[in-house]
């Protein structure tokens, strides 16, 4: 492996044709995926040069997913911080409740487009798998989502709108029983179904050309709210916030703000119940340069390579990985990656839901909670946008649990 | 002698003999280094051609449910990559069937490359297979092994086009491991037919000796490949003895079973052509 170092400012200009962010990203998977992996790069490239396929998922992200999501002002939220002025970009009005759909509109467009009839994922809080299986059911797809055990049992009601929707929820029961070992079982199963199957990774994660595809299909976040900033507030925001575990709502966020350098972007990662290792998914902020899931970037693990276990009080940021992109935003300096404690995150859940009526999920609970912080540091002329990624009803079981409340 | 010059003797010796290499695959660790060095003195003692030893790692994409079971085995006991060199280290490797290990790229890594490879060659091991290193990306780290007297084994699969294949080869040495099916490790009861001729085509590719892997576990599928082929890796069958263990099995029970398998396959093997 070359030993570059990402030194000097970041730019949109990534990744090159190997998947290079910088000098992460790349592919370290088996041979047997490596065919599968360049069809699916030359077919995407195919893709963003036809006209009648970005119109096809235009129309698609118009009228079936409700896009464009508005930017709202927290009006309460800001007098409740006092400084600066604070914008929901509304992610979770989208249908299927977060914006994962984004990515798995334009992923079944292109599996259509490859002439395959399956599609497998993996899911961690459930969002990813439900907008999977919502996408193939919209355009009669097989469809078998893998999930951990311990997920399944988190997120009772995602697997039962999954399964509503005709797909298949594999309760994966090895290791950590969470999102790291959905994602071996989708791969394994990818090994072997490669030819009619095409693998919907739900974040900005795996071999590329995943990190790159999954990214351009999440820019729509940030496309949007970079425009709806400009026509409410007449300018661009002083900085945008959005959580990380993966890193696929913060990657669509940033991404179409990474050449506006008055931009401040902060990444939010769970910092569960604590900096010691197997308490929190702290990938960036705690991790080593190292391999995992088929990409080089910052990874948790032990002193061997191992990967390490994770905690966080949300299935969607409890990943000891992270996208080779934002390991190439951190170690260039373009973003700033903190953490936050799942007891914050509880309290910002909290905050959200009596000062604004919101229930966020408890991955956008993380950014939320950052935000009630860089938003007391700021003036009241000052401007945040923050990515609320998710709504929380799927939260509301788990959430009720940690405060005690029997739901009956 | 570099480590790595005795693959290809081990595979030229054969050939002259007319007879197929076997290399069973054993997880390093699994339930223990003392049962691991037992197991790799076994299989010497029934003849097998060369060894392939297997790093426990905690993701590992490319093996089915046995392997699998059997590195987080190992890995729940606090196996270190380290215990497998040490324990390595205390057998005679001259006299003993050439041992290739079998590393995700992530353990090479952390430790570097080269401080992996070296410690691999020192203890004697002769050649390494990176299952998640693609040709692509391998050019540093066959330059590195061939530094460090190692060969470093590339991985041909039954999804690489033809192109693809020739690049794979110029990166190669010591071996082509072949893999049969598209999937993961793993018993299978029959191997797909498109299988011999990808060997046939391999072969006139190549002056490399063509070792096939995966979903190979019976003397009766050796007998299919014995005309296209240089040697068969049988893994999962070999590993799964190791389960009886955790169901109150003696060690030496299980080293008896593992040699009777691998007994099995060497007398398929080491019938002449």
């Amino acid at each position: 492996m070359s030993t570059t170092t990402t030194t000097g400012a970041a730019t949109s200009q990534v990744p090159d044709d190997l998947g290079r962010f910088g000098e992460f990203g790349r592919r370290f998977v088996p041979e047997t995926l490596m065919h599968a992996l360049e069809e699916l790069t030359a077919e995407y490239a195919r893709a963003t040069q036809d006209p009648a396929f970005q119109k096809e998922l235009d129309g698609l992200l118009s009228t079936f997913v409700g896009r464009p999501n508005p930017l709202y002002f927290a009006e309460r939220l800001t007098q409740y911080c006092g400084g600066a002025r604070i914008y929901l970009k509304r992610e979770d009005l989208n249908h299927t409740g977060a914006h994962k759909i984004n990515n798995t509109m334009g992923q079944v467009l292109l599996t259509r487009r490859m002439g395959k009839k399956r599609v497998i994922a993996e899911t961690g809080a459930g969002q990813h798998g439900v907008a999977t299986a919502t996408a193939c059911a919209r355009f009669g797809l097989d469809c078998v989502v893998y999930m951990g055990e311990e997920d399944v049992r988190r997120q009772k009601l995602n697997v039962f709108n999954m399964r509503m929707m005709g797909a298949e929820v594999r309760p994966v029961t090895s290791g950590s029983r969470t999102l790291r070992d959905a994602i071996n079982e989708a791969m394994r199963d990818w090994m072997g179904s490669v030819q009619n199957t095409h693998y919907i990774i739900g974040s900005v994660v795996g071999p590329h050309p995943f990190p790159m595809m999954v990214r351009d299909f999440q820019s729509v976040i940030g496309r949007e709210a970079r425009r709806q900033c400009q026509e409410i507030v007449g300018r661009l925001p002083d900085e945008v916030i959005a959580c990380v575990g993966g890193g696929s709502n913060s990657a669509g966020m940033f991404y179409p703000f990474v050449d506006d350098k008055t931009v401040r972007l902060t990444g939010v990662e769970a910092g569960g119940r604590g900096p010691q290792p197997g308490d929190h998914a702290s990938t960036l902020t705690h991790g080593v340069k190292g391999v995992l899931h088929g990409s080089y970037s910052y990874v948790l693990q032990d002193v061997d390579g191992q990967t390490a276990d994770v905690h966080s009080i949300s299935a969607g940021l409890d990943y000891p990985g992270v996208g080779p992109e934002h390991s190439y935003w951190k170690d260039s300096g373009r973003v700033d990656y903190v953490s936050i404690t799942d007891q914050e995150a509880l309290d910002a859940f909290q905050t959200m839901a009596k000062l604004e009526g919101i229930l966020p999920a408890l991955e956008s609970s993380h950014a939320i909670a950052h935000t009630l912080k860089a938003a007391k540091r700021r003036s009241p002329q000052e401007v945040i946008v923050v990515c609320l990624s998710g709504r929380g009803d799927k939260d509301v079981y788990e959430v009720a649990r940690l405060l005690g409340r029997d739901l009956g | 002698m570099t480590n790595s010059s005795r693959i290809s003797q081990t595979f030229a010796k054969l050939k002259q003999a007319g007879q197929l290499a076997f290399m069973p695959f054993i997880t390093a660790g699994d339930p223990d280094m003392a049962m691991t060095l037992s197991l790799i003195q076994e299989l010497a003692q029934r003849g097998v051609d060369l060894i392939e030893v297997g790093f426990p790692y905690s993701d590992p994409i490319a093996d089915g449910p046995v392997i699998q079971a059997s590195y987080t085995r190992a890995l729940n006991r606090k196996l270190k990559v380290e215990d497998i060199f040490a324990g390595v280290a205390t057998l005679k490797t001259a006299e003993l069937p050439p041992l290739v290990g079998m590393v995700s790229y992530a353990l090479l890594f952390r430790r570097g490359v080269d401080a992996f490879m070296a410690r691999a060659a020192e203890v004697g091991f002769a050649g390494l297979i990176i299952p998640d290193l693609p040709a692509d990306e391998a050019s540093e780290a066959a330059a590195l092994a061939k530094k460090n007297g190692l060969d470093l084994v590339q991985l041909i699969a039954p999804t690489t086009p033809r192109d693809r294949a020739i690049k794979i080869l110029n990166a190669a040495s010591g071996f082509v491991y072949c893999i049969s099916i598209a999937g993961i490790t793993g018993v299978r009861d029959q191997l797909p037919p498109e299988l011999r001729d990808q060997l046939a085509w391999l072969r006139q590719q190549t002056k490399l000796p063509l070792a096939v892997g995966f979903g190979i576990s019976k003397p009766d599928q050796v007998d299919v490949l014995r005309d296209v082929a240089d040697g068969v890796i049988v893994g999962s069958a070999i590993v799964k003895q190791l389960d009886a263990l955790e169901k109150g099995g003696t060690r030496e029970a299980v080293l008896s079973e593992v040699g009777k398998v691998a007994g099995g396959l060497v007398t398929a093997t080491h019938q002449a052509k």
